[in-house]
C-alpha cells in the first residue's frame, strides 16, 4: 500500500497521523508532516536526486542539514520557482512540486553524463587551458559550457512575493538552537536579559534529535530540550526563532537574520510576507553554530546512497527512515558506531563496519562487537560499484602508514554506505566577524582563536566533541554575556549527562584505492563542483598551491554549498601535497579561504525587502504635476524627480513638439515647470563673504535685489555646479542650483562652513521644497505677467535683468526673478509650493489670450543650447574646468582666494591640449549628431583612431533652421573654422568647428 | 555596518552617516606660493594607512554636523570621536596624529604660517 518502505515502524519525531503526499520529477509519493523532503523521499527508498555539476555524475542524498552539496532541487513553478535548494532543508508539505536538476533528458539516463566517460579530457582547470583560442570564440564557448554544467533555472518574470526587513537591537543575540546554544540562551535569559536565539531548523535541540544514546541528568536528552524551550519561551525579553539563518556578522556587531516565514506553508496567507530580514544589532553574540561531519575520500565515493553517518543516524532517529537495508558503515573515529548501533538496534543490518583505525577500541567498538557487528579494523574501502545506487563495495588491509594497500580486495554487498571523516566546527560566523582561526590537532580543523569583536563561541563550533562540554560552555558564555550587558545572576550548575565516550580519530585525507590516485574512480573531495583528490594534487603540480589559487584553479569550494563538507579535506590534502615537497609545510600553513556572507544561499528578493518599484526611489514631483498630467505631458526623470519632457498634441512626435513649444517660446510666451532647480536659504552677516568664497566670481558688492550667475568649483578646479543667486537684502541669500546636484551643493557648503570656516556668521537651509517655481519667457510674457501682477514695476529700467522683486502674482505672495535660461525676457515667478498649481493655472488662464504654451524639458535644452548655455553634467563631466567651458570671464583675477583657485594654476589645467567647449554644424543641416559621439581629425579604415573629443550636446534647432551641436574638442577654439569627422557605424558625418553659441549672438531678446 | 556616537545624537547606524576623508588636512594659506607638487599633497594625497586613522565624519541623515573620528582601518574599532577643529586626546589619536607625513610637507607649513604655531 504505502510506498515508504524505508520507514521504520515506531520512533522518530514526525507525525504518522499527517500523511502528505508530494511530487519529485513528476512521480507521486508519500511521507508524513515533520519530513523533509529528503527524508521522505529516502523512506521512500528514493537516493538518487541528481546529477553532479561537472561530470553528471547519479548523486544522492549526503546529509541531512543545510551543508547538503548533492541534493539540488527545484521547487515550485512559474514566476515562483527557486532553483538549488536543498532538499534537506525542505520541509514536506502536502501537494509539494519537486524536481531534479542538471539532467537531460530525464535523471536516470542523462545525455550529459558522457562526460564522466571523458573524464581525461576535463581536468582540473579545463575550461582555462581548453577555451582560450580563438579569442573571439569566447562568447560561443561560453553558451555551450553554460548549458552543459547547469545548476537550476531562475524564474524569468518578477518576483511575486513579498519580502520585509525588521530591525532589533538586543543583549544577547545566540546563533544555534542545538544544546550549546540552548544552554546558552537559558543562563542568560534568566537574568532577564533580552535574548534572541536563531537556529536554521524547524526543531530546537540540535544533535539531540539525533542522538538519542545521550541523557541529561537521567533522562531523555529531548526531555531536556522540551523543558528549556518551554522556560525559554516563558521569559518576555527571549525570542526564540526557528526557520532563520544567521546569514551575516558585520562590524560592531551587526548581524542579518534570514527568517523563512511561510515557505514551508501550502498557501500562505496573504497578511504574511515570504521572508523577512532581521537586521540585528546585539550587545554580545553567542556563537554555537554547531559541527559539519566530513566525508571520506575514497574511491568513488559518490555513489546515491553513500551518505554522511551522522546523517544516517538523524533519518534513523528522528524521521524513522533507514537509508538502506543492509547498510555498510566505514568510520575513522568512534562516532559512527553510534549510527551503526543506532541502526543494529532498529533492526537494519550492518554489512560490515570498515574502519580506518588498525586498532580501535573503547566502549563504543566493544559495543559494536558484543552487538554482533563485523568490525573490519585497520581496512578501507577500496572501489564502490552501483551505477544509480551504491550496490557493493570492495575493502583492503590498509599498510601500516595508510599509504596503500595490501592484501586481496573482498566484496561486501550494501545498498547505503554511512560514513565518518570527523568533524569540522562550523567558524563561519566567527569568520566574517573578523575573528582569527587556529588549525586544533585536536579535531583536525580550524576553530575560533581570536576574537575581535563582542563574541565567544561556544559548543561544537568551538571545538568541543562531547555534550557536556557543549552544555558548560553554553550555560558560562549565556551568562557572561549577559553579565557584561549590566544583567545580574548566579552560574548554573551543568546538568550530569550520560553520554558515549569516544576515543581517537585516524586521517586519512586520501583513503588509498587499488591503483595509484586518479586511476582507478574518482575520489571527490568537492562533491558540488566534481573536484576530485587528483585535482588538488594537480593544481599543487601546476602551482596552484595557494588555497586561494586552489580555490579558483580547481572550482573548489565556490558551489552553492560553498565547500562545508570539502573545505578541510582540500586543503589537508594541499597540506600533505606540500608537505612532502616543501619542509615544514603541514596543513594549518596551506591557511583556510574566507568564509563570506551569507552562510546558505540567500534570495535576493529578503535583502530588497520592500525597496522595490516605486519604492526602490522615492520620486518627486512638482505642485503642478497634476496639470501636466491632464495636459498629456510626456516626463523624464532627472534626478528623483519626474519633469514634464514635453507636451505632444495628438499625432505630434517628440520632435514636432518640440519644435512647436520652442518657437512659441521664442516668438509668444511659453511657460516651463522649473520647480525641481535647487533652492538655498544663505543667511548670516557673513553671507556674502561665505558665496565669495565657494564661487569664482565676486559676490560682495552685488546689491539687495541684483542677482547674478555663478559657478561654484571642488578644490581640484573642476566645474562642479552652477546656478543663478540673489541677494534679497543685505544678510540673506536665495541660491539656485542644478536639479540633480541639489543635495551634494547643500552638503558642500555645510562641509566648508563647518569645517573650514567655522568663524563665518553664516547659516544654510534647503528650501528647494518650500517653492514652486513657473518660469514665463518670450515677447509677450511682460505683459501677461503685469495682468497678474499689479504691486511690481516691470519696465526694463525698474526691474532690469539679473534682479529680483517681491510682490504678488495672481494674489499669491511671490518671489518674481529676472533671469532668463532660454536667451528670452523671462520672468521666474516663486510662490510658496501649497500655491503651486494655482499659480499655474493663472497663468494658463490668464495666458490664453496670446496662446501660452507649456514646453518642457527637452525644449528648454533646445533653447538653452542655441545660446550656448551650458549645463553642469552634460558639458562637464567633472573633469572640465571655467576655461574648458570658455568662460574664463567668470573666474576672478581680483579674488585672493576662492575654491578651486589654486587648482586653476596648475601645469595641466593651463595646458593648450586641452578640451575646450566648440559648437559643431553638421555639413547636412538635417544631420542631428548622437551625443556622446567621439570625434575624429581624419577618419581610418578601422579603429583605433585618434579621438579628440566627443559630442555633449546635440538638437534640431527650430530657431537656426538647422541643427546645432556643442562639443569638448582638443585645441578648442583654435579649431574654429576646421572641419572635423565624427565617425558612426556605417557612416561618418563632417561637421565645421563654431562658436558655441547659435541664436541671438548679440544678447538682445532678453531686454524683451 | 559601524555603529557611531555621534557627539550630538548619540550611537547611530553608519547608514546615516557620510564618510568624509582623512581630518586635520590644513588648507594653504598661501597657494600660490606652493609648487604644484607641494599643492599635490594638499589636494591628492591622503594617509590611508592600515590602523588608527584620524578622520572626518558627518551626521548627514541625522544632525548634519561634523565631526572627527580615531578609527582602526584593520579592525573598525572606533578609538576616539571629537569635535571639528580640535586635536585627538587619546595616546593613539595624538600618535596617528604625529606620524603622519603631512606635518611636514610645505603645503602644511604655509598653512600654519601666520597662525604664530
Amino acid at each position: 500500500m504505502s510506498g515508504q518502505n524505508h520507514r521504520l515502524a515506531n520512533s522518530g519525531s514526525i507525525d504518522r497521523s499527517a500523511p502528505l503526499k508530494f511530487q519529485f520529477d513528476g512521480q507521486q509519493y508519500e511521507g508524513y508532516k515533520g519530513d523533509t523532503l529528503a527524508s521522505a523521499l529516502l523512506a521512500n527508498g528514493v537516493h538518487l536526486v541528481g546529477r553532479s555539476f561537472k561530470y553528471h555524475r547519479p548523486r544522492g542524498i549526503m546529509s541531512a542539514g543545510s551543508e547538503e552539496p548533492n541534493a539540488l532541487i527545484q521547487l515550485g513553478d512559474g514566476n515562483r520557482t527557486d532553483p538549488n535548494l536543498r532538499a534537506t532543508r525542505i520541509e514536506l508539505r502536502d501537494g509539494l512540486v519537486a524536481a531534479s536538476q542538471n539532467r537531460w533528458p530525464c535523471l536516470k539516463f542523462d545525455v550529459g553524463s558522457v562526460n564522466n566517460l571523458l573524464h581525461r579530457f576535463f581536468p582540473a582547470g579545463f575550461y582555462y587551458k581548453t577555451f582560450m583560442w580563438p579569442a573571439s570564440w569566447w562568447l560561443k564557448y561560453e553558451h555551450w559550457i553554460r548549458r552543459a554544467a547547469g545548476l537550476g533555472k531562475a524564474p524569468q518574470g518578477r518576483d511575486p512575493d513579498r519580502y520585509e526587513k525588521t530591525h532589533r537591537h538586543c543583549d544577547v543575540l545566540i546563533v544555534g538552537g542545538g544544546p550549546a546554544g540552548l544552554a546558552a540562551a537559558l543562563a542568560a535569559g534568566r537574568t532577564g536579559a533580552r535574548v534572541i536565539l536563531v537556529d536554521e531548523g524547524t526543531l530546537l535541540g540540535g544533535s539531540l534529535w539525533s542522538d538519542l544514546d545521550c541523557t541529561i541528568d537521567g533522562a531523555p536528552g529531548l526531555d531536556w530540550v522540551r523543558a528549556t524551550v518551554a522556560e525559554l519561551q516563558a521569559m518576555p525579553e527571549v525570542t526564540l526563532l526557528i526557520r532563520t539563518t544567521a546569514t551575516g556578522y558585520y562590524d560592531h556587531n551587526y548581524l542579518t537574520l534570514l527568517e523563512r516565514i511561510t515557505d514551508h506553508l501550502g498557501t500562505a496567507p496573504d497578511h504574511l510576507p515570504r521572508q523577512r530580514l532581521w537586521k540585528i544589532r546585539a550587545k554580545r553574540v553567542v556563537l554555537a553554530a554547531g559541527a559539519i561531519e566530513r566525508p571520506l575520500v575514497f574511491a568513488n565515493n559518490d555513489r546515491p546512497g553513500i551518505m554522511l553517518a551522522s546523517a544516517a543516524r538523524t533519518y534513523m532517529n528522528r524521521f524513522a527512515v533507514t537509508p538502506g537495508r543492509r547498510v555498510l558503515v566505514l568510520t575513522n573515529n568512534d562516532d559512527a558506531y553510534r549510527t551503526a548501533l543506532a541502526m543494529h538496534a532498529q533492526g537494519v543490518r550492518i554489512a560490515g563496519l570498515v574502519d580506518l583505525r588498525a586498532q580501535p577500541k573503547g566502549p563504543l567498538v566493544a559495543a559494536a562487537a558484543a552487538a554482533g557487528i563485523a568490525v573490519h579494523p585497520g581496512q578501507a574501502v577500496v572501489a564502490t560499484r552501483g551505477a544509480l545506487r551504491v550496490s557493493s563495495v570492495e575493502i583492503m588491509k590498509l599498510t601500516a602508514d595508510g599509504a596503500g594497500v595490501t592484501g586481496s580486495a573482498r566484496k561486501i554487498e550494501c545498498d547505503a554506505v554511512a560514513m565518518s571523516g570527523g568533524w569540522t566546527p562550523t567558524v563561519h560566523m566567527f569568520s566574517q566577524s573578523g575573528g582569527k582561526l587556529r588549525w586544533s590537532e585536536d579535531v583536525s580543523a580550524f576553530v575560533p582563536d581570536l576574537s575581535v569583536q563582542a563574541e565567544t563561541s561556544v559548543g561544537s563550533c568551538n571545538g568541543a566533541v562531547s555534550l557536556v562540554k557543549c552544555l558548560k560552555q553554553g550555560l558560562k558564555a549565556g551568562i557572561e554575556a549577559a553579565r557584561a550587558t549590566g544583567y545580574k545572576g548566579r552560574v548554573t550548575a551543568a546538568p550530569n549527562v550520560g553520554e558515549p565516550p569516544q576515543s581517537d580519530r585516524r586521517d586519512l585525507w586520501v583513503v588509498p584505492g587499488k591503483k595509484p590516485l586518479g586511476h582507478a574512480g574518482k575520489h571527490f573531495v568537492d562533491f558540488q563542483n566534481d573536484v576530485t583528490a587528483a585535482d588538488v594534487h594537480l593544481a599543487a603540480r601546476e602551482g596552484y598551491q595557494s588555497i586561494e589559487h586552489l580555490k579558483r584553479y580547481t572550482t573548489m569550494g565556490m558551489g552553492t554549498d560553498q565547500g562545508k563538507t570539502s573545505n578541510i579535506n582540500a586543503l589537508a590534502i594541499m597540506g600533505e601535497v606540500l608537505g612532502a615537497n616543501v619542509p615544514g609545510a603541514d596543513v594549518s600553513r596551506v591557511g583556510h579561504t574566507t568564509f563570506r556572507p551569507p552562510y546558505t544561499p540567500a534570495t535576493i528578493g529578503a535583502y530588497a525587502g520592500r525597496n522595490i518599484g516605486a519604492f526602490f526611489d522615492p520620486v518627486r514631483t512638482t505642485a503642478m504635476d497634476f496639470w501636466h498630467r491632464e495636459a498629456g505631458a510626456k516626463f523624464e526623470h532627472v534626478g528623483q524627480w519626474m519633469r514634464a519632457w514635453y507636451y505632444p498634441k495628438p499625432g505630434e512626435s517628440l520632435r514636432q513638439a518640440v519644435d512647436r513649444e520652442v518657437k512659441a517660446a521664442r516668438d509668444g510666451v511659453g511657460i516651463l515647470d522649473a520647480t525641481t532647480l535647487g533652492k538655498i536659504d544663505i543667511q548670516g552677516p557673513d553671507a556674502a563673504e561665505f558665496l565669495n568664497r565657494v564661487y569664482t566670481n565676486v559676490w560682495l558688492k552685488l546689491a539687495p535685489g541684483r542677482a547674478r550667475y555663478g559657478l561654484m568649483l571642488k578644490e581640484d578646479g573642476m566645474v562642479m555646479d552652477d546656478g543663478v543667486t540673489a541677494r534679497l537684502s543685505e544678510n540673506r541669500f536665495h541660491m539656485t542650483t542644478t536639479t540633480g546636484g541639489a543635495a551634494g551643493v547643500l552638503d558642500w557648503l555645510e562641509e566648508w562652513r563647518q569645517t573650514e570656516w567655522p568663524d563665518l556668521k553664516v547659516y544654510i537651509t534647503s528650501v528647494t521644497e518650500q517653492w514652486a517655481v513657473a518660469s514665463i519667457c518670450g515677447p509677450d510674457c511682460r505683459t501677461l505677467l503685469a495682468e497678474l501682477c499689479p504691486d511690481i514695476d516691470l519696465a526694463n529700467d525698474a526691474f532690469p535683468f539679473m534682479s529680483v522683486r517681491e510682490g504678488t502674482v495672481a494674489g499669491i505672495a511671490a518671489r518674481v526673478f529676472r533671469i532668463s535660461f532660454t536667451g528670452e525676457l523671462s520672468f521666474e515667478i516663486n510662490v510658496p509650493r501649497r500655491h503651486g498649481l494655482a499659480l499655474w493655472q493663472a497663468m494658463m488662464e490668464a495666458g490664453e489670450k496670446y496662446d501660452i504654451c507649456p514646453y518642457g524639458t527637452e525644449a528648454m535644452h533646445v533653447l538653452r543650447a542655441e545660446k550656448g548655455f551650458i549645463i553642469v553634467g552634460q558639458e562637464t563631466d567633472g573633469t572640465v574646468t571655467p576655461s574648458d567651458l570658455c568662460m574664463d570671464w567668470i573666474v576672478s583675477k581680483t579674488k585672493v582666494d576662492f575654491v578651486g583657485k589654486r587648482a586653476l594654476a596648475r601645469r595641466d589645467i593651463v595646458s593648450a591640449d586641452r578640451k575646450r567647449l566648440v559648437g559643431l554644424l553638421t555639413e547636412d543641416p538635417n544631420e542631428v549628431l548622437p551625443e556622446g559621439a567621439q570625434i575624429v581629425e581624419a577618419v581610418q579604415p578601422e579603429p583605433p583612431m585618434a579621438m579628440i573629443g566627443h559630442v555633449t550636446s546635440s538638437y534640431y534647432s527650430p530657431s537656426c533652421g538647422r541643427s546645432i551641436a556643442m562639443a569638448l574638442v582638443k585645441g578648442g577654439p583654435t579649431r574654429i573654422g576646421e572641419t572635423l569627422s565624427i565617425p558612426l557605424a556605417g557612416k561618418t558625418i563632417r561637421a565645421v568647428v563654431t562658436e558655441p553659441r547659435f541664436f541671438d549672438l548679440d544678447g538682445e531678446r532678453a531686454n524683451g | 555596518m559601524l555603529l557611531i556616537d555621534c557627539p550630538w545624537c548619540g550611537p547611530r547606524d553608519d547608514e546615516e552617516f557620510h564618510y568624509g576623508g582623512e581630518a586635520h588636512i590644513l588648507r594653504p594659506r598661501d597657494a600660490a606660493a606652493l609648487s604644484d607638487e607641494a599643492f599635490a599633497d594638499y589636494l591628492f594625497m591622503q594617509q590611508n594607512p592600515k590602523g588608527p586613522h584620524l578622520e572626518r565624519w558627518s551626521h548627514n541623515h541625522g544632525c548634519r554636523r561634523w565631526f572627527n573620528m580615531l578609527r582602526n582601518t584593520a579592525t573598525n574599532e572606533i578609538l576616539e570621536i571629537y569635535p571639528m577643529g580640535e586635536k585627538p586626546k587619546t595616546e593613539a589619536g595624538q600618535a596617528a596624529y604625529a606620524a603622519n607625513w603631512r606635518r611636514e610637507t610645505a603645503a602644511e607649513k604655509n598653512a600654519l604660517s601666520g597662525e604664530g604655531s
